[in-house]
């Protein structure tokens, strides 16, 4: 049977595996972190249905226990060759790996807040990425700066995507509804928090995610303002001050929070930057480019080469699911 | 202008009618020197009208400067320096040696051809002489064994020699239109058609003496060491024939006097103004936000060299090559193409670099100010700043004040350092602009608004004044250089650069230093624009490893996000921001330091470039002592 070599072990990689290794293929997956699926891996609930994270790493690590796949943790593919008919890849430490298909699911990296520098992530102690947010609810430690139990929550969306300063362009798609589940899920930690998000737009594009809007107004009192956030400062106190403007008020207002959230973009992960370029399959912001958006969105230019998930674009967990064995299927019939 | 046509055609007929009165009773006279005559009578003629106009329009405070410093020393600094630019050239040289010696042969060379050939004519016609004998002076002085006065054969040597010596300059300049890389320059100035035809005169007219004296000496056998040569080599071809001679004469005549007359509505007006800039200059006069008589020196003692080109960022990394110092103040000077002011001086990143570059020191962002002030009255209104009035001083006796700018609020990191190194060193501080941030004026200054930037800059001046601060410090080198230049503040500006390294070197500080290299990237305004180059460094080489890159200092290129230029858009200013990036990455440094919030917001824009102000970099490496 054809051997099947799958680099980056998120939701997309671990199911084209999962699905291609039940076909009987001789599957390799390579993860450049020590375990697989990392960026699930402090998530506490996932939209739209509030699914336990842990459950969903749980199961999906179990879809990897099959005899014809071969985990390789630890490993960053650095480089790919064809090689004949297949591809060879090589590694950071120099070990090269032969197989007749690669699927690349390399994958997206969180942007980085400090290039927000107005914004005082890493400066104010009260300003957190909407990253260290979903660990302070999965871990029931919602707290400000000293340690203690905020009165008021601030998200701001779009930070590092619909951002002509910072050269995304783009929407990250999984912000806004992201912003919408973490402030109900922290109205139920503490029912007393007032949230606000702050917007541009809402964009809730799936299933059951407008609902989930309406219920975060109606049922928990979220509020949200829309407008951008320019500048935020530190207070004596340990906490945050934003100014912002309120375009639907036309007014600039000033907020003093204890927790200023950054609903952080995707970008394209290193290895997805450095795979595209080593491949030519470079596509816009870094991403890795599909033959087609609507029939082969999961193929690309170079013969036995294919990618899925949030190496393409920014990809919410379900749908880098499906575009993995997608993608898988691509190979089953590429035979 | 009517009445100054009728008063030129009245001197110019009393001219003629005078040299033919002339005529008649002295000899030493042809008629091929009319076109000369007539031609420097048109030249003194209007050169001192236009002069006289200009002088008169200075602004108050300039004429108060001019008439206060008239009488002072400072007319030897003058002197010299209009003797090293007007006829050394040395800034030229100094940027490329053969476009130094291109430039210093045309015009030194050709001001001793007058004086040397001044003193030939004198000592050959001890009786006197019309002026114009000295100009044509082998056709007057045709004694062939050089014995008529004492030295008389050196000075033919002399003069040939001079000939020389400006011909080689006239080659280089000829070689310079075809191929100017070899002369340092990519690009060249694009000139009107009357420039053109003022410098095809001019080049005209030195090939034109060598071939008249040539004629005379093939005729007569006089001239030096060239000219004799080259009249037998002309005596071989059989071209040594009277009417020939007069000929060339008479080319020789027209070519000067087209010349001259050219000269006043030409970039070559720059030969004279030059030296009036320069001594208008060293008495301490300065352009101001308004076109005065000054201004029209500035205008007319650029000599279009378009050295300021290739420097430029907009052409370096956009290509856009028709709004440099060289067009704009071509636009404003020439009426026909004063239209065109406008947006050549709005598309403009006020970053200096041209006013570093220029041979002649003009202060070309002044002038483009100007024009953008001049552009914006309509719009600039006064009163939109109520919000002002509720913004109160602290009391501050004993402490400094600190001014972070609009834009160090952009970067937190940066006043937030800063408050560790106040705190650190022990020094009482009053942040006054932490909640309530009232912009300098500056940037609307440099877009021409003139009548808010003056609000701003009272409300500041009232706030600072009342609070009894003893020093300001900025971390912004746009508010420094607008405190430390536009503001009239009693106490002492610093810029945070200049401040930490005083408190480095008096010891209130004490830095270790860490094993990071860094490149600096020297920001336009506190570097061109102010002169501080080298207190960011000393910081620098105190706390990490400073390497040097290509272009810094004067040199240094703009980061391409400033407040100058409001027409570029992103991509664009990206481009050039790259090119900085990229001459600042060259040397492998672990991060960029910068002195500048805006500067650093442009750098770390671009991905994977880690930026630390020397403010943070200093807090980073600040050894704590326990002070009492």
């Amino acid at each position: 049977m054809k051997s099947v070599s799958i680099i980056g072990a998120g939701p997309a990689g671990i199911e084209a595996a999962a699905t291609l290794a039940k076909q009987g293929y001789t599957v390799a997956v390579f993860e450049k972190s020590s375990s697989p699926l990392k960026n699930i891996a402090d998530k506490a609930f996932l939209f739209p249905n509030f699914a336990s994270a842990a459950d969903i790493v749980e199961l999906m690590n179990k879809k990897l226990l099959n005899q014809n796949i071969t985990m390789h943790n630890d490993t960053e593919i650095v480089d790919m060759k064809r090689e004949g008919q297949g591809w060879k890849i090589v590694d950071s430490k120099g070990s090269s790996f032969y197989s007749d298909y690669v699927v690349m699911a390399t994958g997206y990296t969180p942007f980085d807040a400090h290039r927000k520098e107005e914004l005082g992530y890493g400066i104010y102690g009260g300003v957190v990425t909407s990253l260290e947010m979903e660990k302070m609810i999965r871990y029931n430690q919602i707290v400000n700066s000293l340690g203690e139990k905020p009165k008021r929550i601030v998200f701001l969306q779009c930070v590092g995507s619909r951002d002509e300063k910072s050269g995304n362009h783009y929407c990250s798609k999984v912000c806004c509804v992201t912003a919408v589940k973490q402030a109900i899920e922290i109205k139920r930690q503490l029912p007393d928090v007032e949230a606000y998000v702050f917007y541009m737009d809402l964009r809730m594009w799936g299933q059951h995610f407008e609902e989930l809007y309406r219920q975060s107004q109606q049922e928990y009192g979220v509020r949200y303002v829309r407008g951008r956030i320019s500048e935020a400062s530190g207070t004596f106190d340990g906490r945050v001050q934003i100014k912002a403007e309120d375009t639907l008020m036309g007014l600039p207002l000033k907020m003093t929070t204890d927790l200023l959230v950054l609903m952080v973009g995707m970008e394209a992960s290193e290895g997805t930057r450095c795979l595209a370029k080593a491949c030519g399959i470079c596509g816009d912001y870094g991403f890795a480019q599909s033959v087609d958006p609507h029939l082969g969105d999961c193929l690309t230019d170079q013969q036995n080469l294919f990618i899925c998930g949030a190496c393409k674009r920014p990809m919410s967990i379900n749908d880098a699911v499906n575009d993995g064995r997608s993608a898988a299927i691509a190979i089953m019939q590429n035979e | 202008m009517s009445w100054l046509f009728i008063v030129f055609v009245i001197v110019y007929w009393i001219g003629a009618i005078g040299l033919l009165v002339w005529s008649v009773f002295k000899p030493l006279f042809s008629v091929f020197v009319l076109p000369f005559v007539l031609g420097v009578i048109l030249l003194l003629f209007f050169s001192i009208v236009k002069y006289w106009r200009w002088i008169h329009s200075f602004d108050k405070l300039q004429r108060a400067i001019i008439r206060k410093n008239i009488w002072s020393w400072r007319f030897l600094p003058a002197i010299w320096e209009a003797f090293r630019e007007g006829l050394l050239h040395w800034r030229i040289t100094k940027k490329n040696l053969l476009l130094g010696y291109m430039h210093r042969s045309l015009a030194f060379g050709w001001f001793l051809l007058i004086v040397v050939g001044a003193v030939q004519a004198r000592l050959a016609f001890p009786d006197g002489h019309p002026f114009w004998v000295a100009i044509f002076f082998n056709y007057f002085e045709l004694d062939v064994d050089l014995s008529a006065f004492k030295h008389a054969d050196l000075f033919a040597n002399l003069m040939d020699a001079l000939l020389i010596y400006v011909l080689s300059g006239l080659f280089l300049a000829m070689f310079k239109k075809v191929w100017s890389r070899p002369m340092g320059m990519r690009r060249t100035t694009r000139h009107t058609l009357m420039d053109r035809v003022a410098k095809l005169s001019l080049w005209c007219i030195f090939p034109l003496r060598l071939l008249s004296e040539g004629v005379t000496s093939s005729l007569f056998g006089n001239g030096g060491f060239l000219i004799k040569p080259f009249g037998n080599l002309i005596y071989t071809i059989g071209l040594s024939n009277q009417a020939f001679e007069y000929t060339c004469w008479t080319l020789y005549s027209v070519a000067l006097g087209a010349f001259f007359c050219l000269m006043p509505f030409s970039r070559y007006m720059h030969i004279f103004t030059e030296v009036f800039l320069i001594y208008f200059r060293n008495l301490g006069v300065r352009d101001s936000d308004k076109k005065t008589g000054y201004t029209m020196f500035e205008l007319s003692a650029c000599s279009r060299c378009g050295i300021c080109i290739d420097g430029c960022p907009m052409n370096r990394e956009l290509g856009i090559v028709n709004m440099q110092g060289v067009y704009m103040l071509q636009s404003v000077r020439n009426l026909e193409l004063q239209k065109n002011a406008e947006p050549i001086a709005e598309n403009c990143l006020m970053c200096d670099r041209c006013v570093a570059d220029c041979p002649v020191n003009i202060d070309l962002s002044v002038v483009r100010r100007q024009v953008r002030i001049k552009n914006k009255k309509a719009i600039d209104a006064k009163g939109g700043y109520g919000y002002l009035r509720d913004v109160q001083p602290f009391n501050s006796i004993g402490r400094v004040a600190y001014f972070g700018g609009c834009m160090s609020h952009l970067t937190p990191g940066i006043t937030k350092s800063m408050e560790a190194i106040f705190n650190a060193a022990g020094q009482k501080y009053w942040f006054m602009d932490r909640d309530e941030s009232i912009c300098c004026g500056r940037p609307l200054l440099q877009q021409g608004f003139e009548n808010q930037a003056f609000e701003l800059r009272r409300k500041n001046t009232e706030l600072i004044l009342n609070s009894k601060a003893t020093m300001l410090i900025t971390s912004c080198p746009i508010c420094y250089q607008a405190f430390k230049k536009e503001y009239k503040l009693p106490i002492p500006v610093m810029h945070h650069t200049e401040y930490i390294d005083m408190l480095i070197k008096s010891g209130r500080i004490k830095l270790r230093k860490d094993d990071r290299k860094v490149t600096y990237h020297d920001p336009c305004e506190l570097g061109r624009g102010c002169g501080i180059y080298d207190e960011p460094r000393s910081i620098l080489k105190a706390t990490t490893t400073l390497l040097k890159t290509k272009e810094e200092r004067e040199h240094s290129l703009c980061c391409g996000f400033n407040l100058g230029n409001p027409l570029l858009d992103i991509d664009q200013q990206t481009k050039i921001r790259n090119a900085a990036r990229d001459n600042l990455l060259a040397p492998h440094p672990d991060s960029i330091a910068t002195a500048c919030p805006m500067c650093k917001k442009a750098f770390t824009r671009a991905d994977n470039v880690p930026v630390k102000d020397i403010a943070e970099i200093v807090a980073e490496n600040i050894i704590v002592t326990n002070r009492s």
